[in-house]
C-alpha cells in the first residue's frame, strides 16, 4: 500500500527525521486557519498517490492565508492522472541551498534492499540515472547488518551527500524495517540556507503482507477508490476493476491474468481481474458473481476454472449453488478442465440454466464470451 | 534423474499437523513421496496416521533429520512463523526447503533467503505450489495425477498455469515441474531451474512460464542466450494488466514502464524462445519443437 505524502511525513518525523512544519485538511476554510498558524506564506500540496503533481498544478506557493484558502479550493477535487484530490497539505516553505535524493528500494533480482542516493535531487531519479548514471550511487544492503553509521557513511560518500545525511540514512532504514515498508524515498532531501537537513517530500510503500503485525494503518487507508473494488475487498475477494465488458472469474492469479489476455486477444476487453483461489467454494463463487454482475459495464461473464486440487465436479456444484443465491442477468460462459472435468460438465448440463453455456477449451470459451459481450 | 527432487528424497513437513499440512501430506504420500516425518515442537514424539502409514512428529527439523536422514522440508507454517521455520531448517543443514506459505512479509523473505544461501540450503518459494517429479516424488501442493514422467522440464511463477500446461502436455509427460512462486523475492529463480534442466539428461525441452513484475524473465533470456542449448518454449501472463495494480500475486505488478509482459516476451523471443499467446498455443509450440527434433 502506498502512503500519502502527509502520512510518509508523519512516519519520518516519528523516526526523528526533520520535516517542514505542515498540516493536512480537506476544507478550504481550515486551510486558511492552518496557513495563519504556519505564518501566512505556505506551500499548498495536493495529496494524491501519483507522481507529476507539480506539473498538473497540484503544488503551489501562496503568499497569505486568504490565498491559501482560494488555492486549496481550486486544488481540492482536482483530477491528477485519474486520482481525485481529497486532501491538501499546507507546509512552511524552506530556503533551499541544495537538493539530494535518497531511497531504499527492493532489488527483486538480488533478493535484498538497495540504497539509491544522489547529490542531484529534486527531479525524477530515473532521468538522472539515464542521463548521468555516475551521479547515482546504488549500494546493496546486507539484510543481516542493515544500515549502520558505517554503511550510511559509505552510501553518503558514494553519492557525494553531506555528512549530516548519514544520520538521515540510518533513520530512514529504521523506517523501512520497523514499519515493514518495501519502499522509502525522500526526494528531495534538502539542505536549507541555515544548514539543516530536511525531508521535503517523501514516498513510502508498505508491505500488505505485513498488516498482521502493523496495526497502524486502518481499513480506511486501503486504496480502493473504486466502489466495486471496495465491495469486493469487503468480501475478501482478490478483485481488480478494469475498463472492459467481459467479467472474468478464475482460480489462481496466473490463470486469471492469462484469461484476461486471451479474452483481449479475441477482440473484447476484460472488465476485471478476479482470482477465487484453489477452493472455488459456492460462497466465494456467489460473492464473485454478485460483484461482477453489479458492474454495469459487464455484458458477459467468463468463468475459467482448472480443476487441480479442487476437482471440477466440486467447482460445478459450487456454481450451481451460487446460482441459487445470485440472480444471473448476463450470459455466463463456463470452461471447466482438469480433474473430473467430464463430471463437472455433466452437473452443469443437468442444471441447464438458460443463461449458462459451456465451452470445453479456454481459447474457445474466451472467444464465445468475447462474442457475447461485443454483440450484446 | 530429474532436478532437485527424486525417488531418493526424504521429506519432512513443517506444519504437518495443521489443516493444510494434513491435507497435503496425505496427497504427497498418495503420490509416492517418501514423507519421513512432521515437525511441531508442541506435538513431538507423537505419530499421525495417514491411511496405512504412521508418520512420526519431531520436535525440530534437526531432530527429524537425525532420526530419518531427511534432506527436504516442505513448509506450511503460517506467515508470522515462516521465517523462524526456514531459519531453523537452514540451521539444521537441510538441502532443500520448499516454502508453500502465502503472505510472508517481504522483509522476512529477504532475511531467510539470504540466510539459507549462506547455509547452503536451497529455498523454493515462498508463495509457491512446490515441485513435482512425476512418478517419483511430490513436495508441495501440485496435483500429482495430472501427468506422468516424461521429457519436459517446467519452471513457473504461477501454480494454476503450471497445472494447465501439465494437463495440455499430459501425454508427453514431465521430468520435473517447479513452481518458483509469485512473490517479489524468491529463493529459486527461473535461471536456477534453467541451469538444472540444461544439465538434466532426462529433460529434452524446457517450458518457462512468467508473468508481469520485476525482470526475472529478461534475466532468464540473457542466461538462455549464453548457457542453454536445449529448446525453450515460453508463456507470459499479464499483457492486459494495468500499471500500478497488483494482480493476485504480490510480485505481479507493472511499475511505470518496467515489468511489462511485452518486454518479457520480446526479450525471450530475441534469444530464440518460442512464446505462445495462450496456454494452449504454448502447448502446441512444445509439441512442434519436440517433433521437429
Amino acid at each position: 500500500m502506498d502512503l500519502y505524502e502527509h502520512q510518509a511525513r508523519e512516519l519520518f518525523e516519528e523516526h526523528g527525521i526533520l520535516v517542514p512544519r505542515a498540516e493536512v485538511t480537506d476544507s478550504p476554510k481550515e486551510a486558511r486557519e492552518i496557513a495563519r498558524r504556519l505564518g501566512g506564506r505556505v506551500v499548498v500540496k495536493a495529496q494524491v498517490k501519483t507522481g507529476g503533481r507539480g506539473k498538473a498544478g497540484g503544488v503551489r506557493l501562496v503568499a497569505d492565508p486568504a490565498a491559501a484558502e482560494l488555492t486549496a479550493r481550486q486544488i481540492l477535487g482536482m483530477d491528477i492522472k485519474g486520482h481525485t484530490v481529497g486532501k491538501v497539505m499546507l507546509a512552511q516553505p524552506e530556503d533551499i541551498e541544495n537538493e539530494f535524493y535518497v531511497s531504499y528500494v527492493l532489488d527483486r533480482a538480488a533478493g535484498r534492499f538497495l540504497a539509491i542516493a544522489s547529490a542531484e535531487g529534486g527531479m525524477e531519479i530515473e532521468k538522472v540515472a539515464a542521463t548521468r548514471p555516475e551521479a547515482v550511487a546504488r549500494i546493496p544492503v546486507d539484510p543481516a547488518e542493515g544500515v549502520t553509521s558505517a554503511k550510511a557513511t559509505e552510501i553518503a560518500d558514494a553519492a557525494g551527500l553531506p555528512s549530516q545525511a548519514v544520520e538521515v540514512l540510518v533513520r530512514l532504514w529504521e523506517v523501512l524495517v520497523r514499519e515493514d515498508a518495501v519502499l522509502v524515498e525522500v526526494n528531495p532531501l534538502v539542505r536549507t540556507k541555515e544548514g539543516r537537513i530536511l525531508a521535503l517530500d517523501g514516498k513510502v510503500t508498505l508491505d500488505d503482507n505485513a498488516r498482521f503485525r502493523q496495526a497502524r494503518w486502518g481499513a480506511d487507508d486501503t486504496e480502493h477508490d473504486d466502489p466495486l473494488e471496495a465491495a469486493a475487498a469487503a468480501k475478501g475477494l482478490n478483485y481488480v476493476k478494469l475498463d472492459g465488458e467481459v467479467g472474468i472469474i478464475g482460480n489462481g492469479a496466473g490463470l486469471v491474468m492469462s484469461t484476461l489476455d486471451v479474452v483481449a486477444g479475441c477482440g473484447a476487453r476484460p472488465a476485471n481481474f478476479l482470482d477465487i483461489g484453489g477452493g472455488a467454494s459456492a460462497q466465494v463463487m456467489a460473492d464473485g458473481l454478485s460483484v461482477i454482475l453489479s458492474d454495469p459495464a459487464v455484458k458477459s461473464v467468463f468463468v475459467n476454472v482448472f480443476g487441480g486440487i479442487t476437482a471440477c465436479d466440486a467447482v460445478a456444484d459450487g456454481i450451481v449453488r451460487a446460482l441459487e443465491t445470485v440472480r444471473l442477468t448476463k450470459p455466463l460462459v463456463v470452461r471447466l478442465d482438469g480433474n473430473n472435468a467430464a463430471r463437472g460438465r455433466a452437473i452443469l448440463d443437468e442444471h441447464a440454466h438458460p443463461l449458462v453455456q459451456q465451452v470445453t477449451t479456454m481459447d474457445g470459451a474466451a472467444a464465445r464470451a468475447a462474442e457475447l459481450a461485443t454483440t450484446a | 534423474m530429474a532436478i532437485y527432487l527424486t525417488t531418493e528424497s526424504k521429506v519432512l513437513v513443517q506444519g504437518m499437523t495443521g489443516g493444510e499440512g494434513m491435507k497435503h501430506t496425505r496427497r504427497m504420500l498418495a503420490a509416492g513421496t517418501n514423507v519421513v516425518g512432521g515437525v511441531n515442537p508442541r506435538k513431538a514424539d507423537r505419530t499421525v496416521d495417514f491411511d496405512d502409514r504412521a508418520v512420526p512428529v519431531f520436535g525440530s527439523v534437526a531432530e527429524g533429520m537425525r532420526a530419518t536422514g531427511a534432506d527436504v522440508t516442505v513448509v506450511f507454517v503460517p506467515p508470522a512463523f515462516a521465517k523462524a521455520a526456514v531459519v531453523e531448517a537452514a540451521d539444521a543443514g537441510i538441502g532443500l526447503a520448499v516454502v508453500i506459505t502465502e503472505g510472508i512479509p517481504v522483509h522476512d523473505s529477504v532475511a531467510f533467503t539470504a540466510y539459507a544461501k549462506d547455509k547452503g540450503t536451497r529455498i523454493v518459494g515462498p508463495n509457491c505450489p512446490g515441485l513435482i517429479t512425476p512418478g517419483q516424488s511430490n513436495a508441495g501442493i501440485i496435483p500429482a495425477d495430472i501427468t506422468k514422467p516424461g521429457r519436459i522440464g517446467l519452471v513457473s511463477k504461477s501454480g494454476t498455469l503450471t497445472y494447465q500446461l501439465m494437463y495440455e502436455l499430459r501425454d508427453i509427460g514431465f521430468s520435473t515441474c517447479v513452481g518458483i512462486g509469485g512473490d517479489p523475492v524468491v529463493g529459486t529463480t527461473h535461471i536456477d531451474c534453467l541451469a538444472a534442466f540444461q544439465d538434466d539428461p532426462d529433460t529434452e525441452l524446457i517450458v518457462l512460464i512468467g508473468e508481469i513484475g520485476g525482470d526475472a524473465e529478461e534475466r532468464a533470456a540473457a542466461y538462455i542466450r549464453e548457457h542453454v542449448t536445449k529448446p525453450v518454449v515460453g508463456y507470459i501472463a499479464g499483457f492486459t494488466a494495468p500499471e500500478g495494480k497488483t494482480m493476485g500475486h504480490a510480485g505481479a505488478i507493472v511499475s511505470g514502464s518496467s515489468g511489462t509482459a511485452a518486454a518479457k516476451k520480446e526479450a525471450l523471443e530475441a534469444v530464440g524462445v518460442s512464446v505462445g499467446s495462450t496456454p494452449t498455443e504454448t502447448a502446441k509450440l512444445v509439441l512442434a519443437r519436440l517433433e521437429g527434433r
